[in-house]
């Protein structure tokens, strides 16, 4: 087991955050594109869809992809 | 471009009709290049790979469409998933999940001392951290855990583990919950944690 401090640093943030009902990545993939719309179009989001902004403070990734895919959105790029 | 609506796009595509795919495509190309704007990895010949295996991952997955966006969102959620997936993998392709966990230094060394007080709660913290994650966790749960804070990626640890991304998350999320109660069973809260690490 070689965690450095600041890895282990890291890991007490997330335990910290850590809550009994988090959702997977795959599940977030299931609720990105209608939490996206929403917050690309500046609109409240809904209880359900709270578990989606909740997992991008749990994981990295995912909230890399949804940047990225907040980028896609803009302008017309999927709004057909 | 054509208007269509959800139930007109998911129709064409399961008929595999050409306008349909080919617009398909260029929905996916331009997302993509949004979406991967200023990174040198994701070059011109990049986005045209990601974009024709993301084309292929939307037609082979449009009964998992939930309706519940438009149609043009989800293909492009999909596609970009298919796109940083494939960038993580080519930083990652080289690096031995066993190495990276058994072998691999430390990144860092420990943070130099500063006020003893706290310097003390820290180092108290971090053993007993070290001796729940030895203790407390299963070997899965500490490889997995372990890799993802040296940095490896999500799909990587779950492919060589033989996992889905979600089985990983919950191998990784039981592990959190874990040393949170190991944690806690020691009387350490999240104050001292906090105070500890000056978060």
């Amino acid at each position: 087991m070689s965690l450095s401090p600041d890895e282990l640093k890291e890991l007490a943030r997330y335990v910290l955050l850590t809550r009994p009902d988090e959702i997977g990545c795959d599940d977030w993939l299931g609720y990105a594109p209608s939490y996206a719309e929403l917050v690309a179009a500046h609109q409240p989001v809904p209880e359900p869809l709270q578990k989606a902004a909740e997992h991008l403070d749990m994981c990295p990734e995912c909230a890399e992809e949804f940047r990225g895919l907040l980028a896609a959105l803009k302008e017309d790029g999927a709004g057909s | 471009m054509t208007a269509r609506t959800n139930e007109d796009w998911l129709r064409l595509l399961g008929e595999a009709e050409e306008a349909a795919v080919a617009e398909l495509r260029e929905v996916l190309h331009r997302g993509l290049r949004r979406a991967l704007a200023g990174r040198a990895a994701a070059d011109d010949g990049f986005i045209e790979d990601v974009t024709q295996d993301g084309v292929l991952k939307v037609l082979g997955g449009l009964t998992t469409f939930r309706g519940d966006s438009r149609f043009t969102t989800w293909a492009v959620t999909v596609a970009v998933r298919v796109a940083f997936t494939e960038l993580r993998r080519a930083r990652w392709k080289d690096v031995s999940l066993d190495r990276l966990v058994e072998d691999a230094p430390a990144r860092q060394p420990a943070a130099p001392p500063t006020d003893t007080p706290s310097r003390d709660a820290r180092q108290a913290l971090l053993a007993e951290m070290r001796r729940v994650i030895d203790a407390d966790l299963t070997d899965r749960q500490r490889q997995a855990l372990v890799a993802e804070f040296k940095g490896m990626p999500q799909a990587e640890i779950a492919t060589r583990m033989g996992l889905t991304r979600n089985a990983l998350y919950k191998l990784t999320h039981d592990a959190r919950q874990s040393l949170k109660r190991g944690l806690e069973a020691a009387g350490i809260d999240g104050d001292e944690v906090r105070a500890a690490f000056d978060m």
